[in-house]
C-alpha cells in the first residue's frame, strides 16, 4: 500500500438547480500521507465539505476518481462502503446535532462497536472505558446524555466514537468551530496526542487559519470549488503565491499589538464575479482585475517546489 | 468626556433548583461617547445577557434582580415599556450574529429600513427612502439605489449584516450594540465589516459595544476591553495593556489558549483545564478558582471585589504579587 491514504484526482461535483449548474467542486486533486494532517481552508462555498462528503463516500462525484487506502471508490454504492467505514470516520461541526440526544453517552460511543458487531457486551464495555479516558472524560459521564454535557465534553464524545472501531483516518469538518477559546485549545491538544499515539491521518476541514496553522503538516487553499494553493504549512504561511491566499492572511484578526496592518478600505471590493473570467478570484484580485491574461487564459497549476503550487498566472513576486 | 452608558453593579438571575442564581453578578462599567469597548468571555459569562440588559430585553426566566443603567444620564430601568421605546432605536441600538434572522425574508431591504426610519421619524416615505439610499451607501453598499430593492435573499452575508447596520443607524442612535457580529462572515468580510464599524464610529462619534469570543477581533477593534467569567467582570482596562499583559490569571490563560498562527506548532496549547461553572453550581470565593493556577484557600472562601490596579480594575485577591512577578 502506498503512503497516500487519500488521493483524489481532478474531483468535480455539480449541482443542477433552477438558476443552471453550480459546479461545487471543480478538478481538485489532493492527497494525504498516512499519519499527517492535510488542512482544507477556505471561505463558506469554496467546496471545502463538499469535498469531505465525496470522500467519506456520502456523494458521489460528477467527474474525477477518490481512492481511500488503496481502493477506488468513486464509483461504490452504500454497500461496498461500509468496509470502509470502519477504517475513515469523521467528526462535525455541532457538538450537540452529530450525537443522538436520547442515547446515553456509554450507547454512543458503543454505536459503531454494535453496527460492525464486534467483540461482546464486556470486551465493547472496556472499550468504551479506554476511549472515554483517551479523550479525557470521566466513568461518571458514562451514563450522561449529551444535553448533560458541554460543548467540548460532546466534542470528545463524537471523537470517541469515532475512534471507536480504530480507524486511520479521521475527517474533521470545523470539528473544533463551535467551541470556546480554552475549550478548543484542550481539544486540538487531543487530536494531536491521538495522532501520535495511534497514527491517524487527519483531513482537517477549517476556515481558521490559525488552527489550521496550528494542525497541518500540508495545506490547500480552496476558493469558488479549486485550490488555488498547496504547499507545507511554511510555504503557505511564510511564502504565499496566491493572492488570495496573502489577503486571507493579511485578514485574520490576531491579538497582537506588535504587527502594523495595512488600512483596508471598508467597501465592499465588488460583489458579483464574473463567470466567464478564467481566474474566479480575478474580481477582488488586487492584481489581476485589470489583466487580461486573468480574464481569458486558462489556469493550471504551476508548481515552485514538490509540494508548493499555486492556480495564478502573476503570483507574489519574492 | 461624559459617560453615555454607565451599569452600577447589574445582577441577573435565572431559576434553578436551589432557587434563583446569579448569571451576571454585580457587573459596573462604563462607556464614553466615541469610545469603543470590547466584552470577551467563552459561552456562558454573560455577555449577551450584559447586552440584552441594556437593550432591556431581559425575559422570563431570567430577570434583572438589581442595578442600575444609565443611558445619557437616564436609569432606563425606570422607565415604562413604553418610555423606553423611544430610547430602542434612537439612543442605543443592537445587531446580531446572524444578519438573515434579523430581517423579514419576504420584503424588500429598502422596505424594511423605510419602515424602521419612518418608526424612529415623521418623514414622508420619498424622504425616508432617500435617507435609506444614503445609509446604504454610508455602510459601504456599491450602487445603493439598485440595491435598495433587492431581497435578502439576493445578498451576500457581509451585504447583509450592512443592511442591518444600516437599520440599526436608521433611528441615528448614539450607541451600538454589535453581538458577535462579525462572527459568522468569513474573514475578509469580517475585516471590511470591522473597518466599516470603525469608521462610523469616528465619523458619528458613536459609542460601541463589540461583544466577541474572538480575542483578535477584540484586539483590533477595542479602545478598552472587558473580560468577563462566569457572570462576572474580571478584568477592564485599556485594550493594549490588557492584552499585553493582563493582571487577572484568567485573562492571562484565556490569551495563552488561543490559537492564531503566531503560536508555536511544536509545543501544546496552554488550554484552561475544567469547565466554566454552571450558574446553580457557582463555587464560593472567586469564580475562577477552581480552575486557577494560582489558587490559595483564600481564593476559595472571599469573593474577590474589582479594584482599581494601575489605571485598571481586576477582580483578584492576588493581583500585585502575581503581576509583580510576571
Amino acid at each position: 500500500m502506498t503512503s497516500q491514504i487519500i488521493n483524489v484526482d481532478k474531483l468535480s461535483r455539480e449541482f443542477k438547480g433552477s438558476g443552471g449548474t453550480v459546479r461545487a467542486l471543480d478538478a481538485i486533486s489532493l492527497a494525504v500521507t498516512e499519519g499527517t494532517t492535510l488542512a482544507v481552508v477556505g471561505e463558506s462555498g469554496s467546496g471545502k465539505t463538499t469535498a469531505a462528503r465525496l470522500i467519506l463516500g456520502l456523494d458521489t462525484p460528477s467527474k474525477g476518481s477518490i481512492s481511500v487506502l488503496g481502493q477506488e471508490i468513486t464509483s461504490f454504492g452504500p454497500s461496498q462502503m461500509r468496509p470502509l467505514r470502519r477504517d475513515i470516520q469523521v467528526v462535525q461541526q455541532d457538538p450537540f446535532s452529530q450525537l443522538n440526544r436520547r442515547h446515553t453517552v456509554k450507547r454512543i460511543i458503543e454505536g459503531p462497536m454494535l453496527a460492525f458487531k464486534v467483540g461482546d457486551k464486556k470486551s465493547r464495555e472496556e472499550r468504551v472505558i479506554e476511549l472515554l479516558e483517551a479523550v479525557g472524560l470521566e466513568r461518571e459521564h458514562l451514563k450522561r446524555k449529551p444535553h448533560e454535557l458541554s460543548g467540548g465534553q460532546c466534542q470528545r464524545v463524537a471523537i470517541a466514537r469515532a475512534l471507536a472501531l480504530d480507524p486511520k483516518i479521521l475527517i474533521l469538518d470545523e470539528a473544533v468551530s463551535a467551541l470556546d477559546v480554552s475549550v478548543r485549545a484542550q481539544v486540538l491538544n487531543l487530536l494531536k496526542k491521538l495522532q501520535r499515539d495511534r497514527g491517524l491521518t487527519y483531513l482537517f476541514i477549517t476556515h481558521d487559519l490559525g488552527v489550521a496553522h496550528y494542525m497541518a503538516d500540508e495545506i490547500v487553499v480552496m476558493f469558488r470549488g479549486r485550490i488555488v494553493e498547496r504547499g507545507t504549512r511554511s510555504e503557505v504561511f511564510d511564502t504565499p503565491g496566491h493572492h488570495y491566499t496573502a489577503g486571507l492572511l493579511a485578514s485574520v484578526p490576531v491579538a497582537d499589538f506588535t504587527d502594523t496592518k495595512a488600512a483596508v478600505s471598508d467597501v465592499i471590493v465588488q460583489a458579483t464575479p464574473n463567470k466567464a473570467d478564467a481566474c474566479a478570484y480575478r474580481s477582488r484580485c488586487p492584481i489581476g482585475k485589470n489583466l487580461d491574461d486573468c480574464a481569458s487564459k486558462a489556469l493550471t497549476e504551476t508548481m515552485s517546489s514538490a509540494t508548493h503550487g499555486w492556480l495564478c498566472h502573476f503570483p507574489i513576486d519574492r | 468626556m461624559s459617560n453615555l452608558i454607565d451599569v452600577r453593579n447589574l445582577t441577573l438571575t435565572v431559576p434553578s433548583t436551589k432557587g434563583r442564581v446569579p448569571v451576571v453578578q454585580d457587573l459596573s462599567f462604563t462607556i464614553k461617547q466615541g469610545e469603543k469597548l470590547g466584552l470577551v468571555g467563552e459561552s456562558g459569562s454573560g455577555k449577551s445577557l450584559t447586552a440584552f440588559s441594556l437593550m432591556r430585553l431581559i425575559k422570563d426566566p431570567v430577570r434583572i434582580e438589581s442595578g442600575e443603567i444609565y443611558i445619557n444620564g437616564v436609569d432606563v430601568l425606570k422607565l415604562s415599556a413604553e418610555q423606553f421605546r423611544k430610547y430602542r432605536g434612537s439612543e442605543i441600538a443592537m445587531i446580531y450574529q446572524d444578519p438573515m434572522s434579523a430581517l423579514n425574508p419576504i420584503m424588500k431591504i429598502g422596505d424594511q429600513i423605510v419602515e424602521s426610519i419612518q418608526l424612529h421619524n415623521k418623514i414622508s416615505k420619498a424622504d425616508a427612502r432617500r435617507f435609506a439610499i444614503e445609509l446604504l451607501a454610508s455602510v459601504g453598499i456599491p450602487e445603493p439605489e439598485e440595491r435598495i430593492n433587492s431581497y435578502p435573499f439576493e445578498m451576500s452575508g457581509g451585504m447583509l449584516q450592512r443592511v442591518v447596520i444600516a437599520i440599526a443607524l436608521s433611528g441615528e442612535p448614539k450607541v451600538l450594540i454589535a453581538d458577535e457580529a462579525t462572527t459568522a462572515l468569513d474573514v475578509t468580510t469580517q475585516e471590511r465589516v470591522l473597518n466599516l464599524l470603525n469608521r462610523l464610529a469616528e465619523e458619528r462619534n458613536l459609542s460601541v459595544l463589540l461583544i466577541t469570543h474572538d480575542l483578535g477581533v477584540a484586539a483590533q477593534f477595542s479602545d478598552r476591553i472587558n473580560v468577563m467569567y462566569g457572570g462576572k467582570l474580571v478584568e477592564q482596562g485599556k485594550i493594549k495593556d490588557v492584552f499585553t499583559n493582563p493582571f487577572h490569571p484568567y485573562t492571562r490563560a484565556l490569551l495563552d489558549s488561543r490559537c492564531d498562527y503566531t503560536v508555536d506548532v511544536n509545543k501544546p496549547i496552554r488550554s484552561i483545564a475544567g469547565q466554566p461553572p454552571r450558574p446553580d453550581n457557582r463555587p464560593p470565593g472567586c469564580v475562577f478558582a477552581p480552575r486557577c493556577e494560582h489558587t490559595i484557600s483564600q481564593c476559595t472562601s472571599e469573593a474577590p471585589t474589582l479594584r482599581s490596579v494601575k489605571e485598571r480594575q481586576v477582580a483578584c485577591i492576588r493581583v500585585e504579587e502575581l503581576s509583580v512577578r510576571n
